[in-house]
């Protein structure tokens, strides 16, 4: 299942320590964020819990980047 | 400018004139210029210095606030307080520059997009209320008021109008719509007032289709933006390696051979390795481009769905397409008129149109069409259709036969006999032949400039694959200047013949399939790039292609081969520049050449060039 959040951060390289972070969550098949449409698009493995996985996701995501935001 | 960026506006002016002004500090007062600088070089860094802190806590030690703050503070520990100020300053410089530019691109490419509609009435009680799209159920009758978008799609029930497509298409020349016409949301409706009854929700609608596409566009990254992630990756620990090496290598070796360490130095070259080492101009600019050439592509009504497919869109060297519907207009039209002697164009349409009035057939459609007006059927009887022959019919007291040559040799008539592509319909009137009419799929106006300009944007070659006749495809394929053609092919030819140019392709040529998105979705599916034209409400074509031409003109493909030529040419530009630089910097600083300011520019300035150079790929209107 896929799904796209908006996001909110502050430089490209930032998105893109992102998109590692959250390819790296449990439950996270694959990811990829957009800096330019500001958008993160996660594709959750079989059976996983989209809002508990999501919660880890920007976890991991404010471990490497301090100042994101993932609207979910 | 928001609010987060206006403060940092703020904090660099402050800054910066602080700077300037205790410039005038003597020398000689160091605890006083040290404090002294101290104000703005916190004023300004507060910020960068906290992130990095964090930064170490979460043991996420390469990132650029670590990197800043190393460079500065490792600067003002050596003495030289204005550069580490000035490095910071110029680093948030740079940031806001960055979220500006890139800030002002997305909005201005959402405003090329901006075709979502924001409501639609509905009317109630005889007065109209706005609701929200969303809400609107299939069946419902929406008006459609001058100047408003049409929110969804539907069909016309009453009034007529001149509808704006260009958001949708880049023709600028309004389409008329009238009742009975299906129309697709996001035109505009630029003068009468519109009932529609819609035909779809508004998320399965045209303009919702439209958008989500667009949006998720960015999601499928290209060759090019993989490769600067994982140099991104690679380059700033490699380069702060180097940097931690240069520090301590050099005096080491000077201290083994007996001369002076000169740690200031070294360490000083190491500082102006750690603030070229951000990758940011690379990772910001090359997604931009991307980002800017599919928001410009869309305005030309080109829709591509993934900057990867921008990416081979400009390496396509052999584009392969469909006949009907893609080079000619799908449409059966009477294409010649050649009567015997002694008989008029028109009478022979005439008598035509009457003895084929019966038939539903599309050539008798094909030929009431052409003649235009309206058909007296009681002047008409006895009409007897010859199966596989055509019709003999009484018109007017007359009797009129209208079939092919089959026809004509059963009656045993002197005809003459037509060569021409297409179906011929051959007329006799009371046993005398008198005329043939030529029924054919008529090329679309600029079929065979879109060919050419196909070629002078580099295509090595140019393949049709029709269903139809040879006789009929070869004819096509002459007058529009085709390399190849290859015509009776069932659908599933169609996949095999694509495979057989794929092989012989080289790898790094890529191929075009272009359709009409009606029966060819396997066909779009297996060439490297699928481009589906014709699409304004097809969703089948939408899901199945990877470029989608809004409208059906196939000159479109050339100018879509374009615009990603131009994209990709701004992204190696932006590459080759941005990472030639900080090399060349790089390996300056490390000789001591270059200074702190120079780093500043390669980082800085490198950037600024970049995302101004990116956005260019925005303006493809002129290509």
């Amino acid at each position: 299942m896929k799904k796209t959040y908006g996001i909110e951060v502050d430089c490209a390289n930032c998105a893109e320590k992102m998109e590692a972070a959250a390819k790296k969550t449990a439950g996270v098949k694959d990811c990829t964020v957009s800096y330019m449409a500001l958008k993160m698009t996660v594709e959750f493995e079989e059976g996983a819990d989209v809002k508990a996985v999501m919660k880890e996701v920007l976890k991991n995501c404010k471990k490497v980047e301090d100042d994101c935001e993932i609207f979910f | 400018m928001n609010k987060k960026q206006k403060m940092a506006l703020i904090r660099i002016i402050i800054s910066a004139v602080l700077v300037i002004a205790f410039r005038f500090i003597p020398e000689e007062l160091k605890i006083v210029r040290f404090v002294a600088y101290m104000i703005p070089y916190l004023i300004i860094g507060y910020k960068t210095l906290i992130k990095a802190f964090k930064g170490i806590l979460k043991r996420q030690v390469f990132d650029e606030n670590f990197l800043m703050a190393v460079a500065t503070i490792g600067a003002i520990c050596l003495g030289d307080y204005s550069e580490g100020v000035a490095v910071m300053l110029f680093y948030q410089i740079g940031e806001l520059f960055e979220s500006y530019a890139v800030g002002k691109s997305r909005r201005n490419i959402s405003e090329l997009m901006d075709i979502r509609p924001d409501f639609a009435n509905i009317e109630k009680d005889g007065t109209l209320e706005q609701v929200d799209p969303d809400e609107v159920e299939v069946g419902s009758i929406i008006v459609v008021q001058p100047g408003e978008k049409v929110p969804i799609d539907g069909v016309i029930l009453e009034g007529n109008a001149s509808l704006d497509t260009a958001a949708l298409t880049g023709e600028s020349v309004p389409r008329q719509a009238k009742a009975g016409d299906e129309v697709i949301s996001g035109c505009i409706n630029l003068n009468g007032l519109l009932k529609i009854r819609t035909t779809k929700e508004f998320g399965e609608s045209t303009v919702s289709k439209i958008l989500e596409l667009v949006e998720n566009a960015s999601s499928r990254k290209s060759k090019s933006e993989n490769f600067i992630s994982k140099f991104a990756r690679v380059y700033t620990p490699v380069v702060c390696f180097s940097a931690l090496a240069l520090a301590l290598i050099p005096p080491v070796i000077n201290l083994i051979m007996g001369n002076p360490a000169d740690f200031t130095e070294w360490i000083y070259r190491a500082l102006t390795f750690l603030v070229i080492s951000c990758p940011c101009a690379l990772v910001i600019s090359i997604p931009l481009s991307f980002f800017a050439g599919i928001g410009g592509a869309s305005r030309e009504g080109v829709l591509v769905k993934g900057s990867n497919y921008l990416e081979m869109l400009s390496e396509v060297k052999y584009v392969v397409m469909d006949k009907t519907g893609t080079l000619t207009k799908g449409v059966f039209e009477v294409t010649e008129v050649k009567p015997a002697d002694g008989v008029s164009d028109a009478e022979l349409l005439e008598y035509a149109a009457y003895a084929e009035s019966f038939s539903n057939h599309p050539i008798s459609k094909s030929l009431k069409a052409s003649y235009g007006k309206e058909i007296d059927q009681n002047k008409v009887k006895n009409v007897e259709e010859i199966s596989g022959h055509g019709v003999k019919a009484v018109v007017n007291g007359v009797t009129v036969a209208v079939g092919n040559n089959k026809l004509m040799d059963s009656m045993k008539l002197d005809y003459v006999k037509c060569t021409k592509a297409g179906t011929i319909c051959y007329v006799a009137i009371e046993n005398k032949f008198a005329g043939y009419i030529l029924i054919s799929d008529k090329l679309k106006e600029n079929s065979k400039d879109a060919v050419k300009a196909m070629k002078a944007a580099g295509v090595k070659q140019t393949v049709m694959l029709t269903g139809d006749a040879k006789a009929v495809a070869d004819e096509v394929a002459g007058e529009l200047g085709l390399d190849k053609v290859f015509s009776e092919l069932l659908p599933a030819d169609k996949v095999s013949k694509v495979e057989e140019i794929l092989a012989l392709k080289q790898s790094k040529e890529q191929l075009a399939f272009v359709g009409d998105g009606i029966n060819d979705a396997p066909v779009l599916g297996r060439a490297d790039v699928g481009i589906a034209m014709g699409a304004m409400g097809s969703d089948a074509a939408i899901e199945a292609a990877d470029v989608v031409l809004m409208d059906d003109d196939p000159a479109k493909i050339a100018k879509a081969i374009k615009i990603s030529r131009k994209c990709m040419r701004l992204v190696y530009e932006n590459i080759i520049f941005a990472i030639g630089v900080k090399l060349i910097c790089l390996v300056l600083g490390a000789l001591g050449i270059a200074n702190m300011w120079v780093a500043i520019f390669a980082d800085v300035g490198v950037m600024i060039i970049a995302v101004l150079n990116a956005i260019r790929a925005l303006r493809v209107k002129n290509l």
